[in-house]
């Protein structure tokens, strides 16, 4: 299967396979106007498996959401057809409106304009807790 | 400036010197009685308190400031639906600093990102009451002496007692703590607090009965069950005598063991206990201002 390879804009490499279409969901890819391909199960030396997301425009991709959902991933950035940037992304130590709180108790379940703020306490179990009332994300 | 809204934020160097000008002001009061002339503290008390408040504005008092606010948020513009934030922006105009109480867990936090005055955490919901542990920490050290190497045991509700999950906070940071949690399979220690103890090698134990704990405890810490913590009023009824302290049971304890409970005590100890001379609640509420002192010094940046 060939896809065309793109001028200017992102590859998001390395997905773990089966997450591409939830990162394409998250990050709102079905909105853009350009070409976007979504390719599953590529064969990969290192993964086994992995997906790939192609997008054919400067999109400016939200590492948090990203780095939240599949930390090991990459983003290419594409010049001119050539790889003019590499970035690891790994977990994200805040994230600002990706959850949302599930405590009744919280100030920003009452106050909806707040915003939602989670941030990374333990890096080894993946915990993120609530930045107001520390409850666990779910 | 500083804000206080989680006891984790003062270092264990920070708390020293809390007590110690806690201990000069015991000592010395006089030397204190002008330091806040002309400095004003708003207490903003959206859920009712009667020790906290009132123990906020005698420190203030005593200090020589002055005191504005409210007590409950039928009397504030929270009643016409005006946001934490916008309450804290507009009280800053007012005062120097903010003493809040509220029962939504992390209001006091979007308070301080909001006002231009510190800010202090007189209590959010079932998270975190600063100012008591501050209050609970003088107590043991005035009459343990210091805080390592102690048994503390911990009785009643420890998954929505708030001063329970800042004294453990607090208590972490000493040599040699051991925590004996006592509470009724409900009500037992949330699991991201006994994962930060077990983060930090701090040996607890967890068990339902205060008769069988008491013999080995320097510090006794009973709580209330509180029904305003309780969506079910029958799971309130059904939990809230389940530890009742006594003369009985405490012919089992230490000599020396320390009673203290943050207050108010509703049936957890018997009016006869308040004898005993192991009982520190009363004087915990004094220890409680005197420490509220030093911490206003602290946060409004007066010199001792």
């Amino acid at each position: 299967m060939n896809i065309d390879s793109i001028k200017n804009g992102i590859v998001i490499d390395h997905i773990t396979a089966g997450k591409g279409m939830e990162i394409y969901k998250l990050l709102g890819l079905d909105s853009l106007d350009c070409s976007v391909a979504l390719i599953k199960n590529v064969a990969s030396r290192k993964m086994g498996k992995k997906d790939i997301i192609k997008i054919d425009s400067d999109f400016d991709v939200d590492t948090d959401i990203l780095g939240f959902v599949d930390p090991d991933v990459t983003v290419n950035i594409i010049k001119d057809g050539k790889t003019a940037e590499k970035k690891t992304i790994g977990l994200p130590e805040r994230l600002t409106n990706v959850l949302v709180c599930k405590n009744p108790r919280c100030i920003s379940v009452t106050e909806q304009e707040l915003p939602q703020i989670f941030k990374l306490t333990d890096k080894e179990r993946r915990v993120y807790r609530c930045l107001y009332c520390e409850t666990k994300a779910k | 400036m500083r804000s206080l809204i989680d006891i984790s934020e003062l270092t264990v160097k920070e708390l020293d010197s809390l007590i110690a000008t806690a201990n000069d002001i015991i000592e010395n009061p006089k030397k204190y009685s002008e330091k806040c002339r002309g400095k004003k503290l708003a207490t903003l008390f959206f859920e009712p308190s009667t020790r906290t408040r009132l123990s906020f504005e005698a420190a203030m008092y005593e200090l020589g400031g002055n005191v504005l606010g409210f007590s409950e948020s039928q009397s504030s513009s929270a009643a016409k639906g005006e946001s934490v934030a916008d309450t804290a922006k507009t009280v800053s105009c007012y005062a120097d600093i903010i003493a809040m109480r509220h029962p939504k867990e992390g209001a006091p936090l979007v308070a301080s990102i909001n006002a231009s005055v510190p800010v202090i955490n007189a209590g959010d919901g079932g998270h975190n009451h600063p100012t008591q542990t501050l209050a609970d920490l003088l107590t043991i050290y005035r009459e343990k002496g210091g805080f390592n190497n102690l048994t503390v045991g911990l009785c009643g509700d420890l998954k929505f007692g708030r001063t329970v999950h800042s004294l453990i906070a607090a208590l972490s940071r000493y040599t040699g703590i051991k925590f004996v949690l006592i509470s009724p399979t409900e009500l037992k220690l949330p699991s991201y607090v006994k994962d930060g103890l077990k983060d930090k090698g701090i040996p607890y134990t967890e068990t339902d009965s205060l008769e069988n704990s008491l013999k080995d405890l320097d510090i006794l810490y009973m709580t209330r069950v509180q029904r305003e913590r309780f969506f079910n009023e029958e799971d309130y009824l059904r939990l809230k005598d389940t530890y009742i302290l006594t003369p009985e049971k405490l012919k089992n304890a230490n000599k020396d063991m320390k009673i203290l409970h943050p207050l108010p005590r509703v049936n957890e100890i018997s009016v006869a206990v308040d004898s005993d001379p192991r009982a520190c609640y009363f004087k915990q509420v004094l220890y409680g201002k005197y420490m509220r002192m030093a911490l206003i010094l602290m946060l409004l940046e007066i010199e001792e």
